[in-house]
């Protein structure tokens, strides 16, 4: 399945990275072509063995780092992700599809089938899993960045952090401590606006709350999130049990601290 | 990848096309030089978008949908928000609508700077990608790279983030930006003006196969200036139609070869895109850009499909210089979104992503709960047509080696700016000939 169309002609003395696509919508990989002022040094820095949204020209592996996007939702994906692994030294996982299964995880809380004929009229044409899973389902995984779609300045903290062999510094913070170090009044309490913050991962700079909206989970659960206590707090202020299902139940739906709160408040279960 | 021979069984196949957002195959079978099987198969796993949205909230709509996309997601929000807002009747404060607008003109400048830049122009110069151009003119691609940067920052400063913005609301937006905060755009603005100016003078040097297409162009048209976020839509061949009308008439059917369904009017395929948007709205251009088009060599209508790019960086003019009109004449609107009041009502709203129509239609209850959803990308519409295109290309290229004419069809499929992660990303390329 490896595109190739000719060898680029370059000796890789230097590291190789390689990015993958599995099932997504390109932002998280696009992050890295928004790294505008560093995209050319860095490609000074790394060989660049696969990249098939940026280049037609491939060098086969193994890598030294790989950066996955997208989740696996069908078997060829299932294998072509085994085949990565054990081509690849590092394997890094970008994006809530990737970490997560995406918001095509939905399909994993709905009945069996009822997806593909909603979309296509010949759902036999169509060879796709009935289920939306995160690579570190399939594979084991090295780290896990967080995001939907990623920071681009925590992508490049991650790959300087890999290149220079040492820990990626990414907070576990939640976005809270993120709008008190911005100075954005709390939308929870000053305005009663639903927020996922309390229980969310930081990384985005709190930007919802910014424009006076609540967070609502792109870079999913934070570390020890509480989220039955936030939940109480938003029944509280007058969230329904469907507004509770589908605040936890969007990008990061499959992360198990979101997947179990909205299942709890799932009427039909 | 190519093997084979000019002679009778000669068979030419690329695994993989890259530089297009997303995953697909192609395959092309050639019988006494006339090619007598095209098909562009789209292998991207489906994700099933229709399905997910049933049972959400309207104001989940454009937060939902724009995650079908990450290079062109305010063309999904602001498509999404357009036929919500239809539905429920909502209209918007001019000073919002053309905020809404700033923020599109963001999501131009930086979808177009990438496909031009980084996608398209290393096939024009025989580079493999924008890193390879970037050893022989580093220049340019710092320029494309500048220009790309612009874009984004003014979808930041609006949409409060690049990918996937979070401000854009059903009615407005959550937050209007300060004057101050626009108003400090117009100088990154006016030097990517300068720069989008430089991209027509330099792409307009390149070399183009001659090939035209005989097409029908669709494109949006309103009552004034250059189609972005809302309009009729109109054609080449005379239509001339509100966008409900327009649902009924782009008619999808799904193929065995891919997971992209493919839209016909009457029957026929069609293109959207800049070539469209050019012919029937060249007359809506600022000077500048229609100074720019002329200089570079280009008529009221551009049927070669190479010439694409020509066209998307007079696009990049008008849109650097459009933003930089909004941003001098920002007012702060007093709300930053009107009142929406959900009812029983289904809505359609079509704008102008940089690579096409986007077409969605939305059915809605009184409780604000989404009943069903339909979503037309523009790769849809265009599928049919970069499948004729490709039968041109490799008819009026026979004579060309294996090799060559293997890269002049990926730069084939390349000339519409495919995004196939839209439309249902691999390419695989093969030419038969027997």
């Amino acid at each position: 399945m490896n595109p190739v169309s000719g060898p680029r002609g370059r000796v890789p003395t230097r590291p190789k990275l390689a990015v993958w696509k599995f099932a997504s919508c390109d932002g998280c990989q696009l992050s890295l072509l928004d790294c505008e002022d560093e995209l050319l040094q860095l490609s000074a820095a790394v060989t660049i063995a696969s990249f098939t949204e940026m280049s037609s020209a491939v060098i086969d592996g193994p890598f030294d780092l790989s950066l996955v996007e997208g989740s696996i939702t069908t078997a060829d994906d299932a294998a072509r992700i085994l085949e990565i692994r054990a081509n690849s030294a590092a394997l890094v996982t970008i994006g809530a599809c990737a970490t997560a299964g995406g918001i095509q995880g939905l399909r994993n809380f709905a009945a069996d089938g009822s997806y593909t004929s909603t979309v296509y009229a010949h759902p036999e044409y169509i060879s796709s899993l009935a289920t939306s899973t995160p690579i570190a389902a399939h594979v084991p995984v090295d780290f896990e960045l967080h995001g939907c779609p990623i920071d681009r300045r925590q992508l490049l903290e991650v790959i300087t952090a890999y290149l220079a062999r040492r820990a990626p510094v990414i907070s576990n913070h939640s976005v809270c401590e993120e709008c008190k170090a911005r100075d954005t009044v709390c939308v929870l309490v000053a305005l009663g606006t639903p927020c996922l913050g309390p229980v969310t991962r930081s990384g985005c700079g709190a930007l919802c709350p910014s424009v006076n909206r609540g967070c609502f989970g792109c870079f999913g659960p934070s570390e020890a999130a509480n989220t039955p206590s936030l939940a109480a707090e938003l029944r509280r202020g007058g969230s329904s049990s469907t507004d509770l299902v589908r605040l936890f139940r969007s990008f990061n739906a499959g992360a198990p601290a979101f997947a179990s709160e909205s299942t709890a408040h799932d009427t039909r279960v | 990848m190519t093997h084979g021979s000019k002679d009778a069984d000669r068979v030419v196949s690329v695994e993989g096309l890259a530089r297009v957002e997303g995953e697909g195959s192609l395959h092309v079978r050639v019988a006494d030089g006339v090619v007598t099987e095209v098909a562009l198969s789209i292998f991207e796993p489906p994700r099933f978008f229709e399905a997910l949205l049933a049972g959400r909230s309207y104001l989940e709509g454009p937060d939902i949908t724009s995650r079908i996309c990450g290079i062109c997601p305010v063309a999904y929000q602001l498509s999404a928000c357009a036929a919500i807002e239809d539905a429920y009747g909502v209209t918007l404060d001019n000073r919002v609508a053309a905020l809404r607008r700033l923020l599109y003109c963001g999501e131009w400048i930086q979808s177009h700077a990438l496909h031009v830049y980084l996608l398209h122009a290393p096939d024009f110069l025989g580079c493999a990608d924008a890193v390879e151009l970037a050893e022989r003119d580093r220049t340019a691609v710092e320029r494309g790279l500048r220009l790309k940067k612009v874009g984004n920052l003014i979808m930041e400063v609006v949409g409060g983030r690049a990918v996937h913005p979070v401000n854009v609301k059903i009615g407005g937006f959550y937050r209007a930006p300060s004057r101050s905060e626009i108003g400090a755009l117009a100088e990154p603005v006016r030097r990517a003006r300068d720069d989008a100016l430089a991209t027509v003078e330099w792409v307009a040097g390149f070399p183009f196969p001659d090939v035209t297409g005989d097409y029908h162009l669709v494109a949006l048209r309103p009552e004034r200036g250059y189609p972005i976020e809302s309009g009729r839509v109109v054609s080449s061949r005379g239509l001339d139609v509100t966008p409900r009308e327009f649902d009924s008439l782009a008619v999808e059917t799904q193929v065995a070869h891919s997971t992209a369904l493919q839209a016909r009017i009457d029957g026929e395929a069609y293109l959207t895109g800049p070539l469209a948007r050019y012919a029937l709205n060249g007359d809506r251009l600022p000077e500048i850009a229609r100074e720019a088009a002329r200089s570079a060599g280009l008529g009221a209508v551009c049927t070669n499909p190479f010439q694409s790019i020509v066209v998307r960086a007079v696009e990049l003019v008008f849109a650097c210089d459009e933003a930089l009109g909004l941003i001098a004449d920002y007012d702060p609107p007093p709300a930053a979104r009107s009142a929406v009041v959900p009812r029983r009502a289904t809505g359609y709203g079509v704008t102008e992503a940089p690579r096409g129509v986007l077409l969605h239609r939305f059915e809605l209850d009184e409780h604000g709960s989404i009943v069903s959803a339909r979503i037309v990308p523009p790769t849809s519409q265009n599928q049919l047509t970069i499948e004729d295109d490709l039968r041109r290309v490799v008819e009026a290229g026979l004579e060309l080696s294996d090799d060559e004419l293997t890269r002049r069809c990926e730069q084939a499929v390349r000339n519409h700016d495919p995004c196939i992660s839209c439309a249902a990303h691999f390419l695989d390329l093969s030419v038969e000939h027997s």
